[in-house]
């Protein structure tokens, strides 16, 4: 018995890498963090009206959604993106893994770049989108909705590059609307009118150039209008939204929550993953994956780059049609907000469902995102009606409405990509 | 350059059943080999001056009729009978060894009458089990995704002959099938020498003790074997295992399949998806629009194709396939033949195997779970220069043992480990054929390190992944592509690592001929 109780060294070679990826997962352990810019969020919080980002503490609105979705279109709207997944990505073969595991040529992507993507499981069904920036020939930040380490670790099996998740690491902000460029170049970083729709670049701040004191500045959002996002390490998270707020004073900077922010990516007709689809690994049913093809994604698929996650399956869907969904934009009589109605067609069949709908003030159309069953929305457009249910004093009215498939996005705002940006 | 159809990676007995069965349908097929001689783990090899012996395959017992029959195996000179039939013999230290004759025990000797009786009972049941097993274990897998019409008439007759086995049969096979061997044993048979035989061979070559759960599922895999139309038979091949790859690499020839030797490929070439012809590591490249991997499909698929020519998901599978042995080969070079305790003349030129009980085999296993090799190992001997002095210098003998359990991840590492474990064998024999060890002039032992790198079987493991019910059926070598094709086109899989499993049976190879010859018709 002796030999049986003695204590002997336990091999911990075998167990490193699971506890090296439960070690990278500490979101786990915390519910509803709050992010380096929680002080300044809450001190501005008179609503309280918070959900639940990713593990985060966000605010659906800070003081009221329609004037802070005004913000977005008149001002300058300043909105926590730290809850978004980052992802460093970085070696010599980062460009050769993220060409693999994401739909768009990653090699037509410059340094200095940003393009919004998409990436598959092996079915062809879409595991998220998100916007794929390229630091430098060698490293990449890879940002999502969803998490995806392990994915993308077994996705590096081979390659010779590093995955590392960046997530608490490195805050973000998406200041957005027609004085942000404004803004941006009254707190001091000098060039960024040089930046185009798409561009990224390094920038000084608290005083030195070198390492942590760096601002990586992109033109880039989720709103359809002039924006910038910005990213810092956390501990300097704070020093930038002083910077930001304090020159944008005279400019109508506002912080906003998400609902606002919300009402600008539709009118920009983009999509939300787990809100206009159901991501592969979160999918329950067999019926709610979706290709990229399914939710007008199908643009990013690069059939000449050599092999990616999905190709055959999206290949063998394509040539065998076996695309079943398609997702559109709606324009709908009438001023009610369709969210969530059912789609109809000749008011009998049921043939989709609206996925986000509001009234928009900038296009002055009532809009909506839907999933349809294909031929419907693709083939089949006309006689498509949604019916909507719209309580009044505790009884529903249901109102039968014609909707027209329209191109996305319902608004254009050319100042958006005006080079160089306009002062407002 | 001489074009071809389709070149066979790895010519082991499958990748040379695969390459005879496609170039008998016509096709131009290069069979690739990496190492000196074609054959694999199934050759017959010289391990002292004089001495030879099977590599690790040293007992036939499951080639498939109609890898016989396709090949014409016959006319090449494999040939046997009921006479060649060998018998098992479960030895004792204690006592007379009990012996199963002919095809698995028709007949039982040195056990009392009773128990005689019970195992007749016992084997008609487990051949009974097994036949309704045999055409799953021998098919290509059901296509779950897309099954075709004749894919469904076979599971229907699969499904009849289930209900002819009539109800409380039926639901018996149902209760056992996926039951630990030492369980069932318990239930039917007392006679612990019985026991220990069936349990060792139900555990035989993958990492379970008979209380495992599924256990029983090796001795119908086994079971499901068949030399000449008798189900459970062994036989030793004149000349060793190699006999049996030279008439397959005749028939092959014969066919007019080509063979390259010395020829290791480095990197199978995918353009758009689809295969189109394999690198050497000599750097010279050879194009085909069929291409068989005969190997490993690890190998095959995360060094020969890549990780980037494949999805993340099928990288995922690819990876967590199981495929560590916990078995080690022993070839001894004897100037004299031993003498087993208790063993007659005819009971030395069978099957005798050390394994007196479950709970010794289950013991056995035990340090294994915990990367340690058993001090008092279970083993399955032959001593096939008795049958064949071919093998031997005139008076002299060659042993050759499979010995369970030696875990390739040995804690203390296999170069420390290795002259250990020799010594607990040595010790083991010695118990069963006082003298032995003075009889050795040459002793080698091939642990799953050195069956790792001597025949490319990653893990060492002679199944190329464990056989086991997850790694069975249409779940071999990974789910969603059991059917020897791969997310590759043009690109099969041939080996030991796809269904129906590994042994010398030629079923992976023939199916996957099939297979290829069937899509393209």
């Amino acid at each position: 018995m002796a030999q049986a109780t003695k204590k002997k060294p336990v091999a911990k070679a075998a167990g490193a890498p699971v506890s090296a990826r439960i070690a990278a997962q500490a979101h786990f352990h915390t519910l509803r963090l709050g992010t380096p810019f929680q002080p300044r969020i809450d001190a501005l919080a008179r609503t309280q009206d918070w959900y639940n980002w990713a593990g985060y503490r966000a605010p659906h609105s800070l003081w009221d959604e329609e004037l802070e979705y005004f913000a977005i279109r008149s001002q300058a709207a300043l909105f926590d993106i730290s809850p978004m997944t980052k992802y460093r990505i970085e070696g010599p073969e980062a460009e050769a893994l993220l060409n693999r595991v994401t739909l768009r040529d990653v090699t037509k992507l410059r340094p200095g770049r940003v393009h919004y993507t998409a990436w598959c499981d092996d079915e062809g069904f879409v595991l998220d989108d998100g916007t794929l920036f390229r630091l430098s020939p060698t490293r990449f930040r890879l940002c999502s909705q969803e998490r995806h380490l392990p994915w993308l670790l077994d996705s590096a099996v081979g390659f010779d590059v590093i995955v590392e998740e960046e997530t608490e690491a490195v805050a973000g902000l998406a200041l957005q609307g027609p004085t942000s460029f404004a803004v941006l170049r009254d707190a001091g970083f000098a060039g960024v009118e040089r930046l185009k729709i798409f561009d990224l670049a390094d920038f000084p701040h608290d005083g030195g150039p070198q390492g942590n004191t760096q601002v990586t500045i992109s033109r880039t959002g989720f709103t359809g209008d002039l924006g910038y996002e910005l990213f810092v390490s956390a501990d300097m998270a704070l020093s930038l939204w002083d910077r930001l707020m304090t020159s944008g004073d005279l400019r109508g900077i506002r912080a906003i929550g998400y609902t606002a922010l919300n009402r600008a990516r539709l009118e920009a007709g983009l999509i939300v993953a787990n809100a206009d689809f159901t991501t592969a690994e979160h999918a329950i049913r067999a019926d709610r994956l979706r290709m990229p093809d399914e939710i007008g994604l199908g643009f990013m698929i690069d059939l000449e780059k050599g092999h990616f996650n999905g190709r055959r399956a999206i290949l063998e869907a394509r040539a065998k049609r076996k695309l079943r969904y398609v997702l559109v934009g709606l324009e709908i009589e009438g001023n009610i907000p369709a969210e969530h109605a059912i789609v109809y067609h000749k008011k009998a069949h049921e043939v989709g469902l609206v996925s986000a709908a509001m009234w928009s003030p900038m296009a002055k159309r009532n809009i909506a995102i839907a999933s349809l069953a294909r031929p419907y929305g693709d083939t089949m457009v006309e006689d498509l009606w949604v019916e909507i249910y719209a309580m009044r004093e505790l009884q529903y009215q249901k109102l039968m409405k014609r909707a027209k498939v329209v191109a996305r996005p319902f608004i254009k705002l050319d100042r958006r990509t005006a080079n160089p940006p306009a002062d407002f | 350059m001489t074009s071809f159809d389709a070149i066979i990676i790895g010519g082991g007995h499958n990748g040379l059943v695969a390459a005879a069965t496609l170039a008998k349908a016509g096709r131009k097929v290069l069979v690739l080999e990496a190492g000196s001689e074609v054959g694999g783990a199934a050759r017959t090899e010289e391990f002292a001056p004089g001495f030879r012996a099977s590599s690790i395959a040293h007992l036939l017992n499951r080639l498939h009729p109609d890898v016989v029959k396709t090949l014409e195996l016959e006319k090449h000179g494999l040939q046997f009978g009921r006479a060649d039939f060998m018998p098992s013999v479960a030895l004792s230290k204690d006592g007379p060894p009990l012996v199963l004759h002919g095809a698995y025990g028709e007949v039982l000797t040195g056990a009392s009458s009773s128990e005689q009786s019970a195992w007749k009972g016992l084997r008609a049941q487990l051949l009974r089990y097994a036949g309704i097993l045999k055409p799953f274990l021998y098919r290509r897998p059901p296509d779950l995704a897309g099954m075709s019409l004749l894919e469904t008439v076979s599971l229907g007759q699969t499904a009849l002959a289930l209900k002819k086995l009539g109800k409380e049969d039926m639901r018996d096979f149902l209760r056992v099938l996926l039951m630990n061997v030492a369980d069932l044993l318990d239930e039917q048979l007392t006679d612990i020498r019985l026991k220990g035989l069936l349990a060792f061979d139900a555990t035989l070559g993958s990492h379970l003790g008979p209380r495992s759960p599924t256990s029983l599922l090796g001795l119908y895999y086994r079971l499901a074997g068949e030399t000449d139309g008798a189900a459970g038979a062994q036989v030793l091949p004149q000349g060793g295992m190699g006999a049996v790859v030279t008439a397959i690499r005749a028939s092959a020839e014969k066919a007019g399949v080509e063979i390259r030797t010395l020829a290791p490929v480095a990197k199978i070439i995918v353009e758009k998806g689809r295969a189109a012809g394999v690198a050497l590591d000599n750097g010279e490249v050879m194009h085909a629009s069929t291409i068989v991997s005969a190997i490993n499909p690890a190998t095959t698929f995360l060094d020969l194709v890549g990780p980037r020519e494949i999805d993340t998901g099928f990288v995922r599978k690819v990876k967590n396939i199981r495929m560590k042995g916990d078995t080690a080969k022993l070839n001894l070079a004897l100037d004299r033949p031993p003498q087993f305790t208790g063993v007659d003349a005819a009971g030395h030129k069978g099957r005798l195997v050390i394994a007196p009980s479950p709970d010794h085999v289950e013991r056995a296993f035990n340090p294994s779970k915990y990367g340690e090799f058993s001090p008092e190992p279970v083993m399955e001997i032959t001593l096939p220069s008795l049958a064949d002095p071919s093998l031997a210098p005139s008076g002299a003998c060659v042993l050759s043992a499979v010995l369970q359990y030696a875990p390739y991840a040995l804690k203390e590492g296999w170069d420390a480990g290795k002259p250990k474990f020799l010594k607990a064998v040595m010790a083991q024999l010695e118990s069963y054929a006082p003298g032995i060890g003075k009889s050795v002039i040459h002793a080698e032992l091939l642990t799953p390190a050195d069956i790792e790198t001597r025949y490319r079987m990653p893990g060492g493991h002679w199944h190329h992944g464990e056989l086991q019910a997850d790694q069975m059926l249409v779940s071999r070598p990974v789910s969603g592509w059991s059917g020897y094709d791969t997310p590759i086109d043009g690109l099969f899989l041939a080996g030991a690592g796809s269904h129906p499993g590994g042994g010398v049976s030629g079923a992976p190879g023939l199916n996957a001929a099939r297979r290829i010859i069937a899509m393209k018709g």
